[in-house]
Protein backbone atom coordinates (compact mmCIF):
# COMPACT_ATOMS: atom_id res chain seq x y z
CA UNK A 1 0.00 0.00 0.00
CA UNK A 2 1.68 3.28 -0.87
CA UNK A 3 0.62 6.09 1.17
CA UNK A 4 -0.35 9.20 0.03
CA UNK A 5 2.09 12.28 0.79
CA UNK A 6 0.81 15.78 2.62
CA UNK A 7 1.92 17.33 -0.43
CA UNK A 8 -0.28 15.53 -2.53
CA UNK A 9 -4.09 17.40 -2.92
CA UNK A 10 -7.31 15.55 -3.29
CA UNK A 11 -8.91 15.50 -6.30
CA UNK A 12 -10.58 18.90 -7.49
CA UNK A 13 -10.27 21.74 -9.42
CA UNK A 14 -7.57 23.74 -9.62
CA UNK A 15 -7.01 27.42 -11.33
CA UNK A 16 -4.89 30.42 -11.09
CA UNK A 17 -5.16 31.05 -7.71
CA UNK A 18 -7.63 28.84 -6.56
CA UNK A 19 -8.96 25.30 -6.15
CA UNK A 20 -11.54 23.59 -5.16
CA UNK A 21 -12.70 20.53 -3.66
CA UNK A 22 -15.48 18.83 -2.13
CA UNK A 23 -16.37 19.56 1.58
CA UNK A 24 -15.56 15.95 2.48
CA UNK A 25 -12.07 15.71 0.98
CA UNK A 26 -11.35 19.28 2.40
CA UNK A 27 -12.58 18.20 6.19
CA UNK A 28 -10.59 14.52 5.70
CA UNK A 29 -7.52 16.43 4.96
CA UNK A 30 -7.81 18.97 7.53
CA UNK A 31 -8.53 15.73 10.02
CA UNK A 32 -6.00 13.32 9.05
CA UNK A 33 -3.27 15.81 9.36
CA UNK A 34 -4.01 17.44 12.61
CA UNK A 35 -4.24 14.37 14.72
CA UNK A 36 -4.40 15.11 18.55
CA UNK A 37 -3.23 11.65 20.22
CA UNK A 38 -3.91 10.82 23.62
CA UNK A 39 -0.83 8.75 24.89
CA UNK A 40 -2.44 6.04 27.35
CA UNK A 41 0.68 3.91 28.19
CA UNK A 42 0.53 1.59 30.39
CA UNK A 43 4.00 -0.19 29.96
CA UNK A 44 6.83 -0.80 27.67
CA UNK A 45 5.39 0.05 24.13
CA UNK A 46 4.71 3.90 26.13
CA UNK A 47 8.71 3.79 25.88
CA UNK A 48 8.83 2.86 22.48
CA UNK A 49 5.76 5.63 21.69
CA UNK A 50 8.45 8.04 24.32
CA UNK A 51 11.01 7.51 21.12
CA UNK A 52 8.44 7.70 18.61
CA UNK A 53 7.02 11.24 20.27
CA UNK A 54 11.31 12.49 20.54
CA UNK A 55 13.51 14.41 18.02
CA UNK A 56 14.83 11.15 16.44
CA UNK A 57 11.69 9.81 14.74
CA UNK A 58 9.75 12.80 15.17
CA UNK A 59 6.29 12.16 15.33
CA UNK A 60 5.08 15.87 15.56
CA UNK A 61 5.51 15.98 11.73
CA UNK A 62 2.29 14.28 10.74
CA UNK A 63 0.43 16.74 12.79
CA UNK A 64 0.70 15.50 16.14
CA UNK A 65 3.01 17.39 17.97
CA UNK A 66 0.27 18.34 20.38
CA UNK A 67 -0.12 14.92 22.76
CA UNK A 68 -3.40 16.07 24.49
CA UNK A 69 -3.71 14.49 28.03
CA UNK A 70 -6.79 15.51 28.34
CA UNK A 71 -9.48 13.49 26.42
CA UNK A 72 -11.74 16.24 25.62
CA UNK A 73 -9.53 17.65 22.97
CA UNK A 74 -7.81 14.55 21.42
CA UNK A 75 -9.00 12.57 17.92
CA UNK A 76 -6.97 9.60 18.57
CA UNK A 77 -6.60 7.50 21.98
CA UNK A 78 -3.17 5.51 21.34
CA UNK A 79 -3.26 2.19 23.95
CA UNK A 80 0.29 1.40 24.40
CA UNK A 81 0.76 -1.74 27.05
CA UNK A 82 -1.48 -4.07 29.16
CA UNK A 83 -4.29 -3.18 30.26
CA UNK A 84 -5.68 -5.08 33.14
CA UNK A 85 -8.91 -6.11 33.75
CA UNK A 86 -9.53 -3.36 36.68
CA UNK A 87 -8.00 -0.80 34.24
CA UNK A 88 -10.74 -1.78 31.56
CA UNK A 89 -13.10 0.48 32.55
CA UNK A 90 -11.27 3.46 33.60
CA UNK A 91 -9.81 2.76 29.69
CA UNK A 92 -13.31 2.92 28.84
CA UNK A 93 -14.42 6.18 30.47
CA UNK A 94 -11.87 7.92 29.26
CA UNK A 95 -12.93 6.87 25.54
CA UNK A 96 -16.31 7.85 26.27
CA UNK A 97 -14.84 11.47 27.23
CA UNK A 98 -13.29 12.41 24.04
CA UNK A 99 -14.94 14.43 21.15
CA UNK A 100 -15.86 12.76 18.00
CA UNK A 101 -14.85 11.77 15.78
CA UNK A 102 -12.36 9.39 17.62
CA UNK A 103 -9.90 6.73 17.00
CA UNK A 104 -8.33 4.31 18.75
CA UNK A 105 -5.02 2.84 17.97
CA UNK A 106 -3.91 -0.46 20.06
CA UNK A 107 -0.38 -0.51 19.78
CA UNK A 108 1.75 -3.88 20.72
CA UNK A 109 0.39 -7.13 21.48
CA UNK A 110 -0.77 -6.56 25.23
CA UNK A 111 -3.25 -3.85 23.92
CA UNK A 112 -4.08 -6.14 20.60
CA UNK A 113 -4.64 -9.04 22.30
CA UNK A 114 -3.11 -9.59 25.45
CA UNK A 115 0.02 -11.08 24.62
CA UNK A 116 2.04 -13.17 26.77
CA UNK A 117 -0.15 -12.13 29.65
CA UNK A 118 -2.77 -14.87 28.99
CA UNK A 119 -3.53 -14.98 32.45
CA UNK A 120 -7.28 -14.36 34.44
CA UNK A 121 -6.37 -10.39 35.29
CA UNK A 122 -5.25 -9.73 31.78
CA UNK A 123 -7.90 -7.87 29.43
CA UNK A 124 -7.04 -10.05 26.29
CA UNK A 125 -7.08 -7.03 23.52
CA UNK A 126 -8.56 -3.74 24.78
CA UNK A 127 -11.31 -4.54 21.67
CA UNK A 128 -13.06 -6.19 24.76
CA UNK A 129 -14.53 -2.71 26.10
CA UNK A 130 -13.62 -0.27 23.31
CA UNK A 131 -13.79 -0.11 19.29
CA UNK A 132 -10.53 -0.14 17.64
CA UNK A 133 -9.50 1.14 14.43
CA UNK A 134 -6.01 -0.09 13.86
CA UNK A 135 -3.60 -2.11 15.97
CA UNK A 136 -0.13 -2.42 15.85
CA UNK A 137 1.90 -5.98 16.37
CA UNK A 138 5.03 -6.27 17.91
CA UNK A 139 6.30 -6.81 21.49
CA UNK A 140 7.10 -3.78 21.64
CA UNK A 141 6.68 -2.41 18.47
CA UNK A 142 9.70 -0.13 16.90
CA UNK A 143 8.76 3.59 16.54
CA UNK A 144 8.81 2.65 13.01
CA UNK A 145 5.92 0.64 13.57
CA UNK A 146 3.63 2.82 15.33
CA UNK A 147 4.44 5.68 12.74
CA UNK A 148 3.08 2.95 10.10
CA UNK A 149 0.23 2.59 12.94
CA UNK A 150 -0.47 6.89 12.22
CA UNK A 151 -0.53 6.24 8.65
CA UNK A 152 -3.07 3.42 8.69
CA UNK A 153 -5.14 6.28 11.24
CA UNK A 154 -4.08 8.97 9.24
CA UNK A 155 -5.57 6.35 5.68
CA UNK A 156 -8.33 5.76 7.75
CA UNK A 157 -9.59 9.26 8.62
CA UNK A 158 -8.86 10.78 5.20
CA UNK A 159 -11.11 7.90 3.64
CA UNK A 160 -14.18 8.13 6.02
CA UNK A 161 -17.16 9.65 4.84
CA UNK A 162 -18.56 13.04 6.99
CA UNK A 163 -21.92 10.81 7.96
CA UNK A 164 -20.20 8.22 9.49
CA UNK A 165 -20.55 9.27 12.79
CA UNK A 166 -24.24 10.29 12.35
CA UNK A 167 -25.04 6.74 11.25
CA UNK A 168 -26.80 4.11 12.49
CA UNK A 169 -24.47 1.41 11.88
CA UNK A 170 -21.49 3.31 13.71
CA UNK A 171 -24.63 3.75 16.97
CA UNK A 172 -25.29 -0.21 16.56
CA UNK A 173 -21.13 -0.40 17.24
CA UNK A 174 -21.08 1.70 20.24
CA UNK A 175 -24.07 -0.09 21.26
CA UNK A 176 -22.38 -3.26 21.02
CA UNK A 177 -19.69 -1.92 23.43
CA UNK A 178 -22.61 -0.71 26.18
CA UNK A 179 -21.78 2.80 25.33
CA UNK A 180 -24.72 5.83 24.72
CA UNK B 1 5.35 62.03 -7.17
CA UNK B 2 2.26 62.99 -6.13
CA UNK B 3 -0.20 60.64 -5.51
CA UNK B 4 -3.80 61.73 -4.13
CA UNK B 5 -4.60 59.37 -1.25
CA UNK B 6 -8.56 58.25 -0.65
CA UNK B 7 -9.93 56.08 1.40
CA UNK B 8 -11.08 53.88 -1.34
CA UNK B 9 -7.10 52.78 -1.10
CA UNK B 10 -7.94 51.14 2.22
CA UNK B 11 -10.48 49.51 0.57
CA UNK B 12 -8.58 45.74 -0.24
CA UNK B 13 -7.45 45.54 3.78
CA UNK B 14 -10.91 46.27 4.69
CA UNK B 15 -12.24 43.47 2.43
CA UNK B 16 -9.06 41.46 3.89
CA UNK B 17 -10.27 42.03 6.94
CA UNK B 18 -14.06 41.11 6.27
CA UNK B 19 -12.82 37.79 4.57
CA UNK B 20 -10.04 36.63 7.77
CA UNK B 21 -13.35 37.14 10.01
CA UNK B 22 -15.49 35.64 8.45
CA UNK B 23 -13.36 32.55 7.65
CA UNK B 24 -12.69 32.11 11.41
CA UNK B 25 -16.53 32.59 11.80
CA UNK B 26 -18.00 30.33 9.25
CA UNK B 27 -15.02 27.51 10.16
CA UNK B 28 -15.89 27.60 13.90
CA UNK B 29 -19.74 27.95 13.48
CA UNK B 30 -19.42 25.30 10.59
CA UNK B 31 -17.17 22.76 12.95
CA UNK B 32 -19.63 23.48 15.52
CA UNK B 33 -22.95 22.55 13.36
CA UNK B 34 -21.66 20.04 11.49
CA UNK B 35 -19.15 18.02 13.69
CA UNK B 36 -20.47 14.85 15.33
CA UNK B 37 -21.31 14.88 18.85
CA UNK B 38 -21.96 12.46 21.37
CA UNK B 39 -23.48 13.49 24.83
CA UNK B 40 -24.06 10.75 27.92
CA UNK B 41 -23.08 11.20 31.69
CA UNK B 42 -19.95 9.83 31.27
CA UNK B 43 -19.21 12.28 28.68
CA UNK B 44 -20.60 15.68 30.28
CA UNK B 45 -18.73 14.60 33.28
CA UNK B 46 -16.67 17.41 35.08
CA UNK B 47 -13.95 15.10 35.80
CA UNK B 48 -11.27 13.11 33.26
CA UNK B 49 -9.08 11.11 34.93
CA UNK B 50 -10.90 7.77 34.13
CA UNK B 51 -11.88 6.89 37.79
CA UNK B 52 -15.36 8.08 38.79
CA UNK B 53 -15.14 10.77 41.09
CA UNK B 54 -17.10 10.65 44.64
CA UNK B 55 -17.49 13.18 47.79
CA UNK B 56 -17.61 17.01 47.71
CA UNK B 57 -14.62 18.76 47.96
CA UNK B 58 -15.70 21.54 49.74
CA UNK B 59 -15.03 19.82 52.98
CA UNK B 60 -12.73 21.91 55.56
CA UNK B 61 -9.92 20.46 56.38
CA UNK B 62 -7.02 22.36 59.06
CA UNK B 63 -5.35 25.50 58.01
CA UNK B 64 -1.84 24.11 59.37
CA UNK B 65 -1.33 22.08 56.26
CA UNK B 66 -1.45 25.58 54.36
CA UNK B 67 0.29 26.87 56.94
CA UNK B 68 3.18 24.88 56.81
CA UNK B 69 3.00 24.61 53.14
CA UNK B 70 3.70 28.39 52.72
CA UNK B 71 6.63 28.10 55.55
CA UNK B 72 8.12 25.43 53.38
CA UNK B 73 8.23 27.44 50.40
CA UNK B 74 9.37 30.56 52.19
CA UNK B 75 12.67 28.60 54.27
CA UNK B 76 13.10 26.64 50.41
CA UNK B 77 13.47 30.19 48.63
CA UNK B 78 15.91 31.45 51.06
CA UNK B 79 18.25 28.55 50.50
CA UNK B 80 18.83 30.09 46.50
CA UNK B 81 20.70 32.73 48.30
CA UNK B 82 23.04 30.49 49.29
CA UNK B 83 24.15 29.41 45.99
CA UNK B 84 25.89 32.57 44.54
CA UNK B 85 27.82 32.86 48.16
CA UNK B 86 29.02 28.67 47.96
CA UNK B 87 30.05 29.73 44.29
CA UNK B 88 32.50 32.68 45.41
CA UNK B 89 33.14 31.53 49.04
CA UNK B 90 36.88 31.89 48.10
CA UNK B 91 36.47 35.32 46.67
CA UNK B 92 34.37 36.65 49.35
CA UNK B 93 36.39 34.96 52.21
CA UNK B 94 35.97 35.91 56.20
CA UNK B 95 33.83 39.20 55.37
CA UNK B 96 31.37 36.88 53.08
CA UNK B 97 31.08 34.32 55.83
CA UNK B 98 30.57 37.00 58.30
CA UNK B 99 27.60 38.22 56.21
CA UNK B 100 26.20 35.26 55.11
CA UNK B 101 26.18 34.46 59.08
CA UNK B 102 23.81 37.61 59.89
CA UNK B 103 21.64 36.79 56.73
CA UNK B 104 21.01 33.32 59.01
CA UNK B 105 20.62 34.39 62.20
CA UNK B 106 17.77 36.17 60.97
CA UNK B 107 15.69 33.42 59.40
CA UNK B 108 17.24 31.56 62.69
CA UNK B 109 15.03 34.09 64.72
CA UNK B 110 12.67 33.52 62.43
CA UNK B 111 12.47 30.02 62.81
CA UNK B 112 12.69 30.23 66.57
CA UNK B 113 9.76 32.35 66.48
CA UNK B 114 7.79 29.87 64.53
CA UNK B 115 8.96 27.39 67.15
CA UNK B 116 8.20 28.88 69.69
CA UNK B 117 4.62 28.99 68.25
CA UNK B 118 4.15 26.11 68.02
CA UNK B 119 3.41 25.81 63.95
CA UNK B 120 4.73 22.93 63.24
CA UNK B 121 2.83 20.38 65.59
CA UNK B 122 0.60 19.59 63.72
CA UNK B 123 -1.56 17.63 66.72
CA UNK B 124 -1.49 20.88 68.68
CA UNK B 125 -4.57 22.04 69.35
CA UNK B 126 -3.89 25.72 69.17
CA UNK B 127 -0.85 27.32 67.99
Amino acid sequence: MTHPLVTDPPEGVTGQGFYLTSLEKAVALARKNSIWPLPFATSCCGIEFMATMGSHYDFARFGSERPSFSPRQADLLMVMGTVAKKLGPILKQVYCQMAEPRWVMAVGACASSGGIFDTYSVLQGIDQVIPVDVYVPGCPPRPEQIIDGLMAVQSLVGTESLRRRHSESYTQLLKGYGID
Amino acid sequence: MYYNQTMTDYLALLMLGIVVVGFVALTLWGSHRVGPKRHSNVKDAVFECGIESKDNARVRFSYKYFLVAILFVLFDVEIIFFYPWALNVETLGWDGLVKVGMFVSVVLVAWLYLVSHRVFELEASSS
